[in-house]
C-alpha cells in the first residue's frame, strides 16, 4: 500500500478517450518553450497567458513557476489531487489574490493592476467550487446582474426610467432569455435561483458567467455532484459554448472522463508546481502524472 | 417585453404610490373637515419625516444589507442645514414653500456630502464592526452641532464653532435687525414653521420613486448582489464599493431632505432629539416593517409612530404596552409556523389565480 493510493479519483479505465467524443480538438503546437494552443488559434495571440506565476502564503509556496497559454478557442483543463493549488490559480487569474510574482496576461495585455471586479470586465468571467449565486433573487435577476456592465444607462436615467432605461432593460432581459433557454432554465426564469435544483444551480451559475461576455470562461469543478448523465449533458454544453460564443474555457475538473473527452491541452498541478502538460494522450502515458494520482508503483509503504 | 408583464412586476410599486396618495387624500379631506383634532394634525409631518426616514434607511440595511445605527445623524445635518438655509434666506426670498424646498435640497445635499466622507472608512467594515463605527458617526455628528453658533444679519451667515464651551451667541457680533439661528446646545431657536403635510407628502413621494425604481435598475440589483453575494458580485464585474456608496449616500441624502423638513417643523430644536435612539427608533420601523420592503416601512412607521400617542389614556403604562405590542408584532410576523401558514395562502391564492388566467 502506497500513501499515495488515498488519492485515487477514477479507476485506471474512465482515462480511456471515448472513440466517438463529439467535441472537435485540434492537435496541441508549441508557442513558446513551455507552452502550447491548439493549431487552429496558433496564429493569434493567446487569450490567456501565465508567465512564472507565485504565490506565497507565509513562506509556503501555494502556487510556483505556472506558466500556460490559453488558444483564443481552446478547452483546456486543470487537473491534480486535492490541495494541488488548482483553485488558487483561479483566484490569481481573477485577481481575489495578487500574486507574489510573475505575470497574467489577458489578450496580450497586462492585468496587474486590475480588481476582481475589473478583471471580468476585461474579459475572466468564472464560476465557484461551492456555488455562489444570488440566492433570494429570481434565476433572471441572475442573469441580469450577469448582464449589468452590458448596459449603460446612468443612475438618473434610472430613477425617472427615461427612455434609455426602457430600451436597455429590455434588450437585457431578451438576452436573458437567450441564455436562460441555452442552458433549458426558460422555465424557471421567475423562480428564486436558492429554490433550483443542484445541477440547474451549476448551469445557472455558468448562464450568468456567459452573460458577462467574456473571452475566457474558468470552469471550478463543474461536474462536480453530478450524475453521469448530467455530466454528458454538461460536457456537450461545454463544447456548445465554445463554439457558440466563440471564446476559451480552462476547467478544473476530478471527473477525468469529462476532461480526457473534451480537453485539448490538460495542465497537471501537484503541490503548487506543473508537473505535466500536453494532450490528454501526453498525460495520460505521462508517469509523473500517474505517480502523482496513484502513487508509485512499488513504492514504500 | 410587453407593459403588461411589466406593470406585473412592479405592481407592489404601483400599489405603494397608490395607497400613499389615498392616505394624503383621506387626511387632507379629514383636515379640511376638522375630522383632526390639534394634536392629531400635529404628528403629520413627524410621521412624513419618520417614513422617509425608514424608507431611506431600508435602502442602506434591507436593500444593501449594511447595518447602519447613524441613520439619525444624517437627519441631524440635514436638519440644521435646513434650518440655516431657510432661515438665513428669510428676508431674501419671501415665498415660504420655496423656501422650504430649498432648505430640503441643501439638507439632503449636506447630508448626502457627509455621508460621502463616513462613507468612505465605513463601507470597509462589514456587518457589527460597521454598526458600531456609523453609531459613533451618528454620536459625533450630534455633539458637532451642539457646538455650533450660527447667527445671520445684513452680512450674511456667521458661524462659531464653539468647541471650548465659553462662547455665547454674543459672540456673533450679530448687526442690529441680525437673528440667532442655532444656539449651540440649545439647538435651533425662533425657527419659523414653515413645513406643511403637502410638503412632506410629496417628500414621500419622492422618496418613493427614487428608491423603487433604484431598486428595479441595474444599480438596484447590482446593490442587491453585493448583498447577497459580495464574491459572486465582484466576479460578475460589480465594482464593489462604489455601489455600496452609491446606496448609502443617497440613503444618506433622503435622511438629509426629511430632517429639513422636521427641523423647519418646529420652532425650538435641539441636536440631542437626534440621539442613538432616534436612530434606533427608525431602525425598529424598517425591521418591523420587513427588510427591503417599502410598504411594510410605511406601514410600520405610521403605526408606531401612532401608537405611543393613542396609547396616551394608559399614562405612565404607555411605554410597556407599546414595548409589549413590539414584541408581539415581532413574534407573530417572524413565528415560522405562521409564516409557512401564509406561504401556503399565499401559493393556493397564486395557484387559483394561474388556473383562472388559463381558464380564461
Amino acid at each position: 500500500m502506497t500513501s499515495g493510493s488515498l488519492r485515487v479519483l477514477n479507476p485506471p479505465g474512465v482515462w480511456e478517450a471515448k472513440p466517438d467524443a463529439m467535441i472537435k480538438r485540434d492537435p496541441l503546437v508549441p508557442i513558446t518553450r513551455t507552452s502550447y494552443i491548439p493549431e487552429r488559434d496558433a496564429d493569434k495571440t493567446p487569450i490567456l497567458e501565465c508567465i512564472d506565476l507565485g504565490i506565497t502564503f507565509g513562506g509556503l509556496k501555494a502556487v510556483d513557476n505556472f506558466n500556460l497559454a490559453i488558444g483564443r478557442t481552446e478547452i483546456a483543463g486543470l487537473i491534480g489531487p486535492n490541495g494541488a493549488g488548482k483553485t488558487t490559480i483561479f483566484n490569481l487569474l481573477t485577481k481575489v489574490y495578487q500574486p507574489t510574482h510573475g505575470t497574467i496576461l489577458l489578450d496580450g495585455k497586462e492585468i496587474a493592476n486590475m480588481n476582481t471586479a475589473q478583471v471580468n470586465r476585461a474579459g475572466i468571467a468564472r464560476t465557484f467550487q461551492n456555488i455562489r449565486l444570488f440566492h433570494n433573487q429570481t434565476v433572471l435577476d441572475n442573469v441580469l446582474i450577469g448582464l449589468h456592465n452590458e448596459m449603460d444607462y446612468g443612475m438618473g436615467s434610472a430613477i425617472l426610467h427615461l427612455p434609455s432605461y426602457w430600451r436597455a432593460e429590455k434588450i437585457a432581459r431578451d438576452r436573458a432569455m437567450e441564455y436562460l433557454t441555452l442552458f433549458h432554465l426558460e422555465q424557471h426564469a421567475d423562480d428564486l435561483a436558492g429554490s433550483l435544483p443542484y445541477g440547474a444551480q451549476r448551469r445557472l451559475e455558468i448562464a450568468r458567467a456567459l452573460a458577462t461576455n467574456p473571452s475566457l470562461l474558468l470552469l471550478d469543478e463543474p461536474a462536480a455532484g453530478m450524475n453521469p448523465s448530467e455530466t454528458a449533458e454538461l460536457m456537450e454544453n461545454i463544447g456548445k459554448i465554445r463554439d457558440t460564443f466563440h471564446i476559451a474555457i480552462l476547467l478544473i475538473e476530478h471527473d477525468m472522463s469529462l476532461v480526457m473527452n473534451i480537453c485539448e491541452g490538460i495542465v497537471v498541478l501537484n503541490f503548487g508546481r506543473i508537473i505535466a502538460k500536453g494532450s490528454p494522450d501526453d498525460i495520460r502515458s505521462n508517469p509523473a502524472v500517474i505517480e502523482a494520482y496513484l502513487g508509485r508503483k512499488g513504492g514504500k509503504s | 417585453m410587453n407593459l403588461k408583464k411589466r406593470f406585473k412586476e412592479a405592481k407592489s410599486d404601483y400599489f405603494t404610490y397608490a395607497g400613499v396618495i389615498l392616505a394624503f387624500i383621506v387626511i387632507s379631506v379629514l383636515k379640511a373637515n376638522g375630522g383632526l383634532n390639534r394634536s392629531q394634525t400635529g404628528l403629520l409631518v413627524p410621521i412624513c419625516c419618520y417614513i422617509v426616514m425608514a424608507v431611506s434607511l431600508n435602502l442602506t440595511v434591507g436593500i444593501l444589507g449594511d447595518l447602519s445605527l447613524g441613520h439619525a445623524g444624517f437627519m441631524s445635518v440635514g436638519a440644521f442645514a435646513g434650518v440655516i438655509t431657510a432661515m438665513g434666506l428669510y428676508n431674501v426670498i419671501p415665498s415660504a414653500p420655496v423656501r422650504l424646498a430649498l432648505a430640503m435640497i441643501v439638507g439632503a445635499f449636506f447630508a448626502a456630502v457627509i455621508g460621502f466622507l463616513i462613507g468612505i472608512p465605513v463601507l470597509r467594515l462589514t456587518g457589527d464592526y460597521l454598526a458600531i463605527v456609523t453609531l459613533a458617526f451618528g454620536e459625533i455628528i450630534k455633539e458637532l452641532i451642539t457646538c455650533l453658533l450660527v447667527g445671520v444679519d445684513a452680512e450674511g451667515l456667521h458661524i462659531i464653532f464653539n468647541v471650548s464651551g465659553s462662547k455665547t451667541a454674543t459672540d456673533l457680533n450679530l448687526l442690529e435687525g441680525g437673528r440667532v439661528i442655532i444656539k449651540g446646545a440649545q439647538g435651533a431657536t425662533g425657527t419659523k414653521t414653515i413645513a406643511s403635510f403637502t410638503a412632506g407628502f410629496i417628500l414621500i413621494m419622492i422618496t418613493l420613486v427614487i428608491v423603487q425604481n433604484l431598486i428595479r435598475s441595474r444599480h438596484g440589483r447590482a446593490i442587491m448582489a453585493v448583498r447577497d453575494n459580495r464574491i459572486a458580485a465582484e466576479a460578475v464585474g460589480i465594482p464593489v464599493t462604489r455601489y455600496k456608496m452609491m446606496a448609502f449616500v443617497t440613503s444618506a441624502a433622503l435622511a438629509g431632505a426629511a430632517g429639513a423638513l422636521f427641523g423647519l417643523n418646529y420652532s425650538n430644536l435641539a441636536a440631542t432629539k437626534f440621539d442613538f435612539n432616534t436612530s434606533i427608533l427608525v431602525l425598529v420601523f424598517v425591521v418591523l416593517g420587513g427588510l427591503g420592503n417599502i410598504w411594510g416601512s410605511i406601514i410600520a412607521t405610521v403605526i408606531l409612530y401612532i401608537l405611543p400617542e393613542a396609547l396616551r389614556s394608559f399614562a405612565s403604562y404607555r411605554m410597556l404596552i407599546y414595548a409589549i405590542v413590539l414584541i408581539v408584532v415581532m413574534l407573530t410576523t417572524n413565528n415560522p409556523v405562521l409564516k409557512t401558514y401564509r406561504e401556503q395562502l399565499r401559493e393556493k391564492f397564486g395557484k387559483n389565480k394561474d388556473k383562472e388566467a388559463t381558464g380564461a
